[in-house]
């Protein structure tokens, strides 16, 4: 069935569209994208004062699938992906079992395609189980359907493991993750390691257990000369390193969350177990470093990190509480309140990154673009509009979120995906 | 609060304070044991006041000791912050003594109360006798004063206010009323 | 003269100095109650106290305790061993049903950095911290504080040097905070590797030499040693340790006034202080101890008093 998306102000930063067009859908695609588009009996969607921009891709999404449906589904990821205004979202592999062989993969696949909602894609584990010794089947794991590798949530802590990972990902072409976190130097740590580490007297985490593995993630890509993508970079520091990376042309790229642009280790000084993410909050100077780097373009995406926990596993003393917030539903407001209205980006540079940018480093050729032939993943939000993100209203399964009680801009209307509407606001 | 009327000034609390110690001493003839305990604030003033004036007459300066009665009111937990709480100073055994308690004005008998089951922490005196300088009615309690400077019938709208040189510059003694 | 509007003592951080010399002041009143013959003040008569301690500790729970019954109030001690805390139950549920109970105070000591700040927000009694992680000591700092005022007669202007391992410690962390608002010069001293990032900013001073920390001090606060932070190396081995922080009277030969040695106890005898020391001319550890009880009787009287947070 067809579906006419009139009057809307549409950007694509890979076509350099600004304006106002009409998009026409049919059989999961879109067909034509004109200035007006007349047709009969065809259902259509007023979209005059929003934004319409190709759909939302998180590089970098935790659905807790395999083993822990307590804390996430592929229905409720999905139903949460929808509000954001994403479409496509890729899970990672730290789940029980992990994602390391063929079956686990189709598994999760299949589910995603019974539930049809938004695109569900897997990130395969680099060492099997997670293990950081043997590399897994990434010829296998590619024929299964996997896009990307990573042992997130662990480094590859060998060196020489990592090398090989490398070198074995190009063969099937398979983006490298690497989670840059020297384990031995953040070692039973939860908070960055400064002033306020030390008056609350939580275990710190030193800047050097980022940075160390993203000089190494250079250094390996240098000498490799391959690609790696970094995920969730955090500090000042790493961006100085990865900058240097970029003017010297190795093959770097790098993705940072709304937290990180948003919130500072103040805010940890109330022992809110829904600041406890990894890596931690960081100082207000990192805060601004992230904003400059998604500026100057240094930082690729923003990815949500999205980590969802149960209220029991977040109720406990901030030690004890494991990492991570939720933020599919909240990063495209974030990115509208913090750097679009900041005057940091503008909102073609802000889809460009959670949109385009990650859809290439993917490989996903038909989506992040509103172009004729490709798919019709599409959002529909009003940029302007402001919501108060209320606990009660997060479809996620889990409510972690820092960010509960804030007034935010930027409300998703409608997120279609492959032509069907996944999410009316 | 307005001064109303003032009831005794320096002289007649002098007067009052020596016929208090004729009183005591003529009472407690047989006792060798005599002690004195004021009651913070101004009791405590009184109470030195008392011992030395009994030393003029008996040429023995009986040990003076205070009682702060804030941790032994029945109030606490009604008031809302926590009063100040001063130290009780006794450094005597008050056991088998006889105890002069003193304080300014016995109005419901409430502080008294406090500073009867103080006492009794300290020890097991012979006995405990009350002396104060203004009695001014509207008991709430079973206490009635041994010695007493003067009598004054006042109404719970009043209040009355010892002023003590040692703590407001002045001796006398004053009625107030709510305006 | 300030006045008391806090249900809970979570730790000196947030304390004005005024608050801290309001409870300094109320203490000195309560000592003189632990030598009467009869020790006990009808003041918390009915109130019930629960000591819920999930970390071995003898002298804290002890000196809570003692205060609580002098005070009258009712005392039930919980320690992660006899409670169901060990059997996986988690800090909110044990509050809760505590809370459930109808309790005044929980005095809360835990191993976890912020738990008595959770508790606080979670159940409705009145939260006293007697210990977590590496956070605040609120109590321990106090009765330190009360011992040098009693001792030295004041704290503005005094040296107080903080030896030993100052990261792992919540007594050197309120003591830091206590010192610095009373106006005396704070210096920290220990390994390097033993003193946390940034702890300058608290307006203390860092020396690693022990000389330098003992010669101009008016207090030497030594800190327990942690044996087992040698396998973190965070320090080579005891022997050194001993050699260069261990307090012994040679080291002490240096001091130019009459020094205070505190100690919150337990001691290492002959690892961070040598035995002569511990209970020589200059030890004041037991004080320590003695105050301990009246700080915290003072601690309890007013926090009975507020019902509401303001």
């Amino acid at each position: 069935m067809a579906l006419l998306i009139k009057g809307g102000r549409l950007i694509c930063p890979k076509n350099k569209i600004d304006g106002i067009f009409d998009i026409l859908i049919e059989k999961q695609k879109i067909i034509s994208i004109q200035k007006e588009i007349k047709t009969e009996g065809v259902r259509s969607i007023d979209a005059r004062g929003k934004i319409v921009s190709p759909g939302l891709v998180d590089i970098h999404t935790h659905l807790r699938i395999p083993g822990r449906e307590d804390e996430e589904t592929l229905y409720t990821g999905s139903l949460a992906a929808g509000k954001g205004g994403f479409t496509t979202v890729l899970c990672m592999p730290n789940t029980s079992p992990p994602i390391d062989n063929r079956m686990t993969v189709s598994g999760i696949l299949d589910e995603a395609r019974k539930i049809d909602l938004v695109n569900i894609l897997v990130c395969g584990t680099i060492t099997k189980r997670r293990e950081g010794k043997e590399i897994s089947d990434f010829g296998e794991l590619k024929e299964a359907g996997c896009v990307a590798v990573s042992d997130d949530g662990e480094p590859v802590k060998d060196s020489s493991v990592m090398r090989r990972a490398i070198e074995y990902a190009k063969m099937p072409s398979l983006l490298v993750i690497s989670h840059c976190e020297d384990k031995d130097l953040s070692s039973y740590g939860c908070i960055h390691e400064d002033k306020i580490s030390t008056i609350l007297g939580l275990r710190p985490i030193p800047e050097i257990a980022e940075t160390i593995f993203v000089a190494r993630e250079i250094e390996l890509s240098r000498y490799l000369n391959s690609h790696i993508h970094l995920s969730h970079i955090s500090l000042a520091r790493s961006i100085e390193l990865i900058r240097r990376a970029k003017e010297e042309k190795i093959s770097i790229s790098c993705d940072t969350c709304p937290h990180y642009f948003t919130l500072t280790n103040e805010s940890t000084k109330t022992y809110d177990t829904n600041t406890k993410v990894n890596p931690p909050l960081r100082t207000e100077k990192d805060k601004e470093a992230i904003k400059r780097a998604l500026k100057e373009g240094i930082i690729d995406c923003i990815s949500t990190d999205h980590a969802p926990h149960t209220q029991a596993e977040k109720e406990l003393e901030f030690e004890k509480a494991p990492f991570g917030v939720i933020g599919l539903e909240t990063a495209l407001s974030l990115g509208i309140t913090e750097l679009v209205e900041k005057g940091i980006l503008g909102l073609s540079q802000l889809i460009e990154k959670m949109s385009l940018n990650p859809a290439r480093l993917l490989g996903l050729k038909n989506k992040g673009s509103l172009s004729e032939g490709s798919d019709a993943d599409i959002v529909i939000f009003d940029p302007n509009k402001e919501w108060i993100v209320k606990k009660e209203e997060i479809l996620s399964k889990s409510k972690n979120s820092p960010f509960i009680g804030w007034k935010l801009r930027g409300v998703v209307e409608h997120t279609i995906c492959r032509g069907k509407i996944v999410y009316k606001g | 609060m307005k001064e109303k009327a003032k009831i005794l000034d320096k002289d007649a609390i002098g007067r009052s304070l020596m016929r208090i110690s004729h009183e005591i001493l003529e009472k407690n003839k047989f006792t060798k044991d005599l002690v004195i305990v004021g009651i913070r604030n101004r009791g405590a003033y009184l109470a030195q006041r008392l011992a030395k004036s009994i030393e003029r007459i008996s040429k023995k300066l009986p040990p003076v000791g205070i009682l702060d009665i804030t941790l032994y009111r029945d109030d606490l937990t009604q008031i809302g912050p926590q009063p100040v709480v001063h130290k009780t100073e006794i450094d005597f055994d008050i056991s088998d003594k006889a105890v002069i308690l003193v304080d300014d004005v016995l109005y419901t008998g409430r502080t008294v109360r406090c500073a009867l089951d103080e006492l009794i922490d300290f020890g097991r005196p012979k006995s405990i006798q009350l002396a104060v300088l203004v009695d001014r009615g509207h008991r709430e309690l079973p206490i009635k004063a041994d010695y007493v400077g003067k009598n004054i019938p006042t109404s719970k709208r009043e209040n009355v206010e010892v002023r003590l040189q040692e703590v407001d510059g002045k001796d006398e003694v004053v009625i107030l009323e709510k305006d | 003269m300030a006045v008391w509007r806090r249900k809970h003592l979570l730790g000196l951080e947030d304390l004005t100095k005024e608050e801290i010399e309001l409870i300094l002041n109320t203490a000195e009143s309560f000592k003189e109650i632990s030598v009467r013959e009869v020790k006990k003040v009808p003041t918390l008569r009915g109130k019930t106290v629960v000591l819920l301690f999930f970390e071995s500790s003898t002298r804290t729970r002890t000196s809570f305790e003692l205060a609580a019954k002098r005070l009258s109030a009712d005392t039930v001690s919980l320690s992660s061993t006899t409670s169901s805390v060990t059997k996986g139950e988690s800090l909110l549920d044990t509050a809760k049903n505590i809370e459930a109970m109808n309790i005044d105070f929980i005095v809360i000591r835990h191993q976890a950095s912020g738990a008595a700040y959770l508790l606080s927000k979670i159940v409705s009694p009145s939260v006293i911290n007697a210990g977590d992680g590496f956070h605040e000591h609120p109590t321990q700092a106090l009765l330190d504080l009360f011992t040098i005022r009693e001792k030295k007669k004041k704290i503005e202007g005094l040296n107080v040097s903080i030896i030993g391992d100052i990261s792992h410690s919540r007594v050197a962390r309120s003591n830091i905070y206590g010192l610095k608002k009373l106006g005396a010069n704070v210096c920290v001293c220990g390994p390097p590797t033993l003193i946390p990032k940034d702890i300058e900013k608290l307006g203390v001073k860092i020396t690693y030499d022990i000389r330098e920390a003992i010669i101009e001090a008016d207090v030497l606060n030594v800190l327990r040693l942690q044996l087992e932070r040698q396998k973190e190396n965070l320090f080579s081995s005891l022997k050194e340790y001993i050699r260069l922080f261990g307090i012994d009277k040679e080291k002490l030969k240096e001091v130019k006034k009459e020094v205070l040695i505190m100690h919150p106890g337990p001691v290492n005898r002959g690892i961070e202080l040598s035995t002569d020391v511990a209970d020589g001319q200059y030890s004041v550890i037991l004080d320590q101890v003695t105050n301990g009880i009246a700080v915290r009787m003072g601690i309890l009287y007013l926090l009975s008093g507020v019902k509401e947070e303001i």
